[in-house]
């Protein structure tokens, strides 16, 4: 008796001592660099901060390019997110698995190597470059440059959670509309859009945030041209290359305050998406149920 | 024996669910099938868009780059890809990356357990926090880093005096890349944390087996995929890593330069030849670990069934 309690209160003692460090782990890691950045930035009070962001016409115009920069790009990896969780959880054919793993490819490969093998291609020695100045088209150094390699870097994000949640769910659903005669789509916007449009958003929410703090290939391909191209993560750079550390931070801020806001959009998306999860479960247990009781009364 | 019966019966008359791995038409739709290769629509435009993207994204891009290299000749490469100041940065990388990636496992084991296994006040709030790495942009995180640990920093002010010097030097190159690592780590093994059977620990316990017995014996075993892929995980994201890296690590040649930083250093200079040849090198490391990320999921989900 004495021994069950003895070992329950040194297990409670273990589980205090655990659940300690991982908070300082947390804490010490990301909460105070968090907290740094607001308390820096707003150090000189909310008019400094102001005056810091809106009073700085480079900075201002990093703001506006950043806002439509990572649209496009997310816009772009919708269409193909879509499209390729499609291709991937619904077809069998040669080369899927390859695909599966080019669709991996932009998470490993370091963001500066994809910037560099666009430069290589658009830029004014690049293999197109003759072609684009005949053109007298500009990506490299200009905002185009800028949405190709924000697409490329958040590539992944949207297939990546398409995929799993279509193959859960399974073409049942779809081929009954089929073989009701819906058109290809009929059966997409009425059965399959309802069914992932969560997880859609969750990896648009997530594509989004990469997109807006993009730094590394972004910073090759842009040139930094300040009121250019500079988009907020290179401005919050260049500010700091110009020693000036509170307005860096000012704009620093602004990120991070998006990056709360994704975070508290994607904790509320994963709820939904959770109780989608237990209702399919549910779904399968009942569907399972009925497909038995036919079994039992339908001799064959 | 009656176990037998249903999986025969089960057999015979296959189930919507159980017949094909993806669900399978209905028996109904047997004869349209046979008509049309594939039962749902939109086959050829999916294929259309998604190889559109893939190709002028992902494999052109890097084949010209891969090209592009080939093109200096086998010569030419090395001594492009293999100068001194080239290699001091490939070992910076892997070493840096490395150390990161083990820390950030272990701390990520740690955080992980907590959340899967403890429930306490502020449980839903510390796993929230976890994901702050992957929303916050590296820029932010370099540039915070490297002002907390500077010599005036909330942090450095004590840490300098010290002789621990975080800012501007290899330790802040593993600060940061294990912040931006941290919760690949976590989320790799806290689920397969979650699903541990607790009646084997249990079990181990009442046969005699400490603490720490049953968990290097007991648990480890059980996780130790998932932690070795939360691993390999953070190494890819380390390696690339950019953004934040060159807010804290002064940058100096041969001594706190990564690898990416190289590239863009030789880039400035118009050192295309050197910049892609280091990109290439880069790349190919990258790549690999790729395969070996797959591999390790691919045996991490073939676990999990």
């Amino acid at each position: 008796m004495s021994d069950t309690r003895r070992s329950t209160n040194e297990s409670v003692l273990i589980s205090a001592v655990l659940v300690a460090s991982a908070a300082a782990v947390v804490g010490g890691l990301i909460v105070v660099p968090l907290a740094a950045v607001f308390v820096e930035a707003f150090g000189g009070g909310p008019a400094a901060w102001w005056e810091a962001i809106a009073g700085d016409p480079d900075t201002r115009h990093a703001i506006w390019l950043t806002l439509i920069v990572a649209p496009v790009a997310v816009l772009v990896n919708t269409v193909f997110g879509v499209a390729a969780a499609w291709l991937i959880a619904r077809f069998r054919f040669p080369g899927r698995s390859l695909l599966i793993s080019l669709c991996d490819v932009p998470f490993s490969v370091s963001p500066v190597v994809a910037g560099l093998a666009l430069v290589l291609i658009f830029g004014r020695q690049g293999l197109l470059g003759p072609t684009l100045a005949w053109l007298q088209w500009k990506v490299i150094f200009a905002w185009p440059g800028l949405v190709l390699a924000t697409t490329f870097v958040t590539l992944p994000l949207v297939v990546r959670e398409l995929i799993p949640v279509m193959e859960a769910i399974g073409p049942d659903e779809e081929m009954a509309a089929v073989s009701l005669g819906a058109s290809g789509w009929q059966v997409f916007w009425r059965v399959t859009f309802p069914n992932i449009r969560w997880a859609l958003l969750h990896g648009v929410v997530l594509a989004n945030a990469r997109a807006m703090g993009e730094f590394g290939a972004v910073y090759v391909v842009s040139g930094h041209i300040a009121g250019e191209t500079d988009t907020m993560p290179l401005r919050v750079e260049k500010l700091f290359q110009e020693y000036r550390q509170p307005a860096s931070m000012a704009v620093a801020s602004v990120l991070a305050g998006l990056a709360l806001v994704t975070l508290v959009a994607k904790f509320v998306i994963e709820r939904r998406l959770e109780a989608e999860a237990r209702e399919l479960e549910l779904a399968r247990s009942t569907d399972g149920t009925t497909h038995d009781a036919t079994l039992e009364t339908a001799p064959s | 024996m009656p176990d037998a019966a249903s999986t025969m019966i089960a057999l015979a008359v296959p189930s919507p669910q159980s017949s094909h791995p993806y669900g399978g038409p209905p028996a109904g739709a047997v004869v349209r099938r046979r008509r049309h290769p594939a039962v749902l629509p939109g086959f050829g435009l999916s294929a259309a868009i998604t190889s559109l993207v893939i190709v002028l994204l992902v494999v052109f891009p890097l084949a010209v780059l891969v090209l592009r290299s080939a093109s200096l000749g086998p010569a030419g490469f090395v001594a492009a890809a293999w100068t001194p100041r080239a290699r001091a940065a490939y070992g910076v990388s892997l070493s840096a990356s490395f150390v990161a990636a083990i820390v950030s496992s272990l701390l990520g084991l740690l955080v992980a357990w907590v959340l899967a296994r403890v429930r306490f006040p502020g449980r839903r709030l510390l796993d929230a926090l976890v994901d702050v790495p992957l929303a916050l942009p590296t820029a932010v995180a370099g540039l915070v880093y490297s002002s907390l640990y500077a010599k005036k920093g909330w942090l450095g002010q004590w840490l300098v005096p010290m002789g621990i010097q975080g800012a501007y030097s290899y330790l802040g190159i593993v600060l940061v890349l294990v912040f931006v690592s941290l919760p690949f780590s976590v989320r790799v093994v806290q689920p397969v944390i979650e699903s541990l059977d607790r009646d084997t620990e249990e079990a181990a316990r009442i046969l005699g087996a400490n603490r720490l017995q049953t968990f290097f014996r007991v648990v480890l075993p059980g996780i130790l995929p998932a932690v070795v892929t939360g691993f390999a995980l953070s190494l890819a994201r380390a390696l690339g890593e950019y953004g934040s890296v060159v807010f804290i690590s002064g940058n100096m040649p041969f001594k706190t330069e990564i690898a990416p930083v190289l590239i863009v250093a030789r880039l400035e200079e118009y050192a295309y030849a050197e910049a892609t040849a280091v990109a290439v090198v880069l790349l190919a490391i990258s790549l690999a670990l790729l395969v070996v990320i797959n591999a390790l999921q691919q045996r991490l989900s073939n676990a999990a069934q």
